[in-house]
């Protein structure tokens, strides 16, 4: 067992345990938080694979994004406006079979892809720039497109809180 | 980290340990001079003296303070969400030091060379933000919510700024890596960023207006990523008591201070190693080298803590919207404006 081997483990079961919090716990804000720590063991696993640019990009956009207007979302209606927001099972047959559709997918998926095994670089290769140069030659399209979406998201989000605005 | 391959298990892991503790010493060292410097300013901002009975002018004060807050009384409410309350700290504590790993010192000590370092920094301290919100959600108390609230809705505005203002210096030099952005400066004074950088003068002549402007922006930015005067709204003590750390005592509430100041510390050296040359010495290759590049990296850093507490002791507070207003419609657009006009400099 060398450090790395360790380093995999630990984010592994950082990732596993508090994903199985998110799912399986009844209070919600437990849920919240524990998503902190899945986004984080991710982003650990993608350093691992040498990918440091997702891995930032993994802990600025959903722990810095997503997380926070989650926890925002959860915050301001149990606290503020005091509704116990708890998870329950409802929906059970629907659940199961949207489930198990995913599933079967995503270990289709899993055993079809022909995976490439490479020997680890001794060190750590630059990636931003070769993502930087794809992004701008190869994949320029939909690269625009992604950008053309979220300012369409941006103006979205603009109007609908100019509205309300109005409204009131 | 060349110097420490071939180790062994033990050895690697032993190395690490050290080396990741050594930025640990020195926050805390400088977070006992910060805090006594704090209240020597504030003091003398307000025509007061501040402590003089311990030591020579007060001088031990911190440490006097140290050792009561070690053995206050650890109180948690009742009604307090027990977990989430004490694990609230140390999450705050980890976003903080966790950004300290790509702070270049020194040309010989960084915490991890990455080549993302600036946008690391970014992205980790985002962990500060869930820590706050944590801390506020978890102390059932409605000063803690609004202020753990305003904080966040702050720091994730402010953001976009720092971000492009870290933006605008990366175009210049090139790379992300910090310690790349501090040897493009070498050369002296007037290779700095904040100065144009080490370009043609024409291009040079052309730029040091919006490089300038960005430092500033970057300065009035990470004020705010700090909630620090004149934008500390998330523990505005005359509406709020203490914001979202309203709750805590003890060495809980003090690894929330300690962190603050390290906060303030990262932003300074974020802003040094971007703009203001970094460890490299203001006269070229005169009094440079490795420790005197730790010598200078402190003292530019510790002149912009004492340019924040200057500030906190001398301007008013902002209003919630008054500091959204200034982020969003003066801040980021102006940033825009000096994106466009450096990145045409740049292909002249």
């Amino acid at each position: 067992m060398d450090l790395y081997t360790i380093a995999f483990y630990l984010f592994a079961v950082i990732t596993l345990v508090s994903a199985s919090i998110v799912v399986f716990s009844k209070n919600i804000i437990y849920s919240a938080f524990a998503l902190l720590f899945a986004f984080f063991g991710v982003a650990g696993l993608y350093v691992l694979l040498m990918a440091d640019f997702i891995a930032v990009t993994q802990l600025m956009i959903y722990v810095g994004g997503i997380l926070v207007l989650v926890l925002f979302g959860v915050m301001l209606t149990t606290r503020v406006i005091n509704v116990d927001m708890r998870t329950g099972t409802i929906q059970t047959l629907p659940a199961v079979l949207i489930v198990a559709a995913l599933a079967g997918t995503l270990v289709g998926v899993f055993w079809t892809t022909d995976w490439r095994i490479m020997p680890a670089f001794p060190g750590f290769e630059k990636t931003a720039p070769r993502i930087g140069e794809l992004l701008l030659t190869s994949y320029l399209l939909p690269f625009e497109i992604a950008s053309v979406v979220l300012l369409v998201a941006l103006v979205g989000a603009a109007m609908i809180a100019r509205r309300e605005k109005k409204a009131s | 980290m060349e110097a420490f391959q071939n180790l062994g298990f033990w050895g690697t892991l032993l190395v690490t340990i050290v080396l990741s503790a050594l930025p640990l010493v020195f926050v805390l060292l400088y977070a006992l001079v910060t805090i006594y410097l704090e209240m020597k300013v504030a003091a003398h901002v307000q025509d007061r003296v501040a402590y003089m009975r311990t030591g020579w002018h007060g001088v031990l004060q911190p440490i006097a303070d140290f050792i009561k807050l070690i053995q206050k009384e650890d109180i948690i409410s009742v009604a307090a969400n027990k977990k989430l309350f004490i694990l609230a700290p140390y999450i705050v504590f980890m976003g903080t030091y966790g950004a300290y790993a790509a702070i270049p010192f020194s040309s010989i000590f960084i915490g991890a060379n990455i080549d993302l370092g600036a946008f690391f920094i970014i992205g980790i301290s985002s962990l500060v933000v869930v820590g706050i919100l944590m801390a506020g959600w978890a102390s059932n108390n409605k000063w803690s919510i609004f202020g753990a609230v305003r904080s966040a809705a702050q720091m994730i505005s402010y953001e976009i700024p720092t971000a492009l203002a870290v933006l605008i210096a990366v175009m210049i030099t090139g790379s992300l890596n910090l310690q790349e952005v501090t040897k493009f400066q070498a050369g002296g004074i007037q290779n700095w960023l904040i100065f144009g950088g080490p370009l043609p003068l024409l291009q040079k002549i052309l730029i040091t207006p919006f490089t300038l402007i960005t430092f500033l922006i970057l300065f009035v930015a990470s004020l705010a990523e700090v909630n620090r005067t004149p934008f500390d709204l998330p523990e505005a003590e005359s509406e709020l008591v203490q914001g979202f750390f309203t709750e805590y005592s003890g060495m809980r509430w003090a690894l929330f201070y300690v962190a603050e100041y390290a906060n303030m510390f990262l932003v300074a050296g974020v802003a040094v190693a971007l703009f203001l040359g970094g460890w490299e010495s203001p006269f070229g290759s005169f009094l440079s080298g490795p420790i005197w590049g730790l010598f200078w990296f402190i003292i530019k850093g510790m002149v912009l803590v004492f340019l924040q507490i200057w500030l906190r002791w001398t301007l008013p507070r902002l209003r919630v919207d008054q500091l959204m207003y200034t982020s969003w419609k003066v801040l980021t657009p102006f940033l825009f404006v000096c994106i466009i006009a450096i990145g045409l400099i740049l292909v002249l």
